[in-house]
């Protein structure tokens, strides 16, 4: 792997668009041992991107949580119900 | 599994029984659809063809899985459809790509623009997940995504699809895809920080 010059080294450095994406991919996904490398520079540099990084997990595992059926469950009000089911007994008697 | 057509889901006729399917499983199934795509009158119309599309091939289930997981099967594919039609109407998806992010970054350097600048919330550690009021502002904050990135993050981050499956069902070329992903969090993450302080 070449080494990584001055300019590009600062481009990472500052680049907060590019950490912040390479961040998601890495969270589901692969990225490269070059973009490893990279990430860990911006964020050793970059307390607002490691913030980022650590809210994104907790977005990540709260959604999943929070939508997982049996968390919460929703109900739907009676009147449809008794429509539903009444519609289903008189499909199954036409069988 | 979303691809898997559930019509092949075979079971035992014995097993079916569609006079207990509303008390036992509308609720259940309305969550689920609630969750997925966001407008209650949607999911109310999903359960109830979910039922009806149910009891059409009810001979051909076989007992290999049990009610509820055959219900489900046939509610998700239902759920892909309606992601799949929001995704690929005219231009939505394109637009949805192509919305600026210079919002949240400088368009120069990439930088962290000051208004969507991450702050600590005192969400970093995981306890935050029991916090009821910042549940209740994640998905206010996921209401107001896009409809093809609420697809995209919920398929992902809720229901643990691939990547592959997830490009294929809503015509995303991989790096749409990525694009989305990353947008998606730092729109919600920006959101949850402007509504949680």
């Amino acid at each position: 792997m070449k080494e990584l010059n001055e300019s590009e080294l600062k481009k990472i450095a500052y680049n907060c668009r590019k950490a912040t994406f390479l961040i998601e991919k890495q969270q589901i996904g692969q990225i490269t041992q070059r973009e490893k490398i990279e990430l860990k520079i911006h964020l050793a540099g970059c307390s607002i991107c490691v913030t980022f990084m650590q809210q994104s997990a907790v977005i990540n595992q709260m959604a999943r949580k929070l939508f997982t059926a049996g968390y919460t469950e929703l109900k739907l009000d009676d009147g449809f119900k008794e429509q539903l089911q009444k519609r289903i007994n008189t499909q199954l008697e036409k069988n | 599994m979303l691809t898997k057509d559930p019509e092949i889901e075979t079971i035992d006729n014995d097993a079916v029984n569609p006079r207990m399917w509303v008390s036992m499983y509308a609720d259940y199934l309305y969550t689920y659809a609630s969750f997925r795509i966001n407008n209650e009158d949607l999911a109310r119309d999903l359960v109830q063809e979910t039922f009806l599309a149910a009891l059409e091939r009810k001979e051909k289930f076989e007992g290999r899985s049990t009610e509820k997981t055959w219900l489900t099967a046939i509610l998700k594919n239902k759920i892909v459809d309606v992601y799949r039609s929001r995704s690929t109407g005219p231009a939505k998806g394109a637009d949805a790509i192509n919305a600026d992010d210079t919002d949240f970054f400088d368009s120069n350097d990439g930088h962290w623009n000051d208004q969507h600048r991450p702050a600590e919330l005192g969400i970093e550690q995981s306890d935050a997940l029991e916090n009821k009021e910042f549940q209740k502002i994640l998905k206010a904050c996921m209401k107001k995504l896009p409809a093809l990135w609420f697809s995209v993050f919920s398929m992902k981050h809720i229901d643990d699809e691939t990547t592959e499956m997830i490009c294929r069902e809503l015509k995303l070329t991989s790096s749409n895809f990525w694009v989305i992903i990353h947008r998606t969090k730092v729109n919600l993450r920006s959101c949850l920080q402007k509504n949680w302080i």
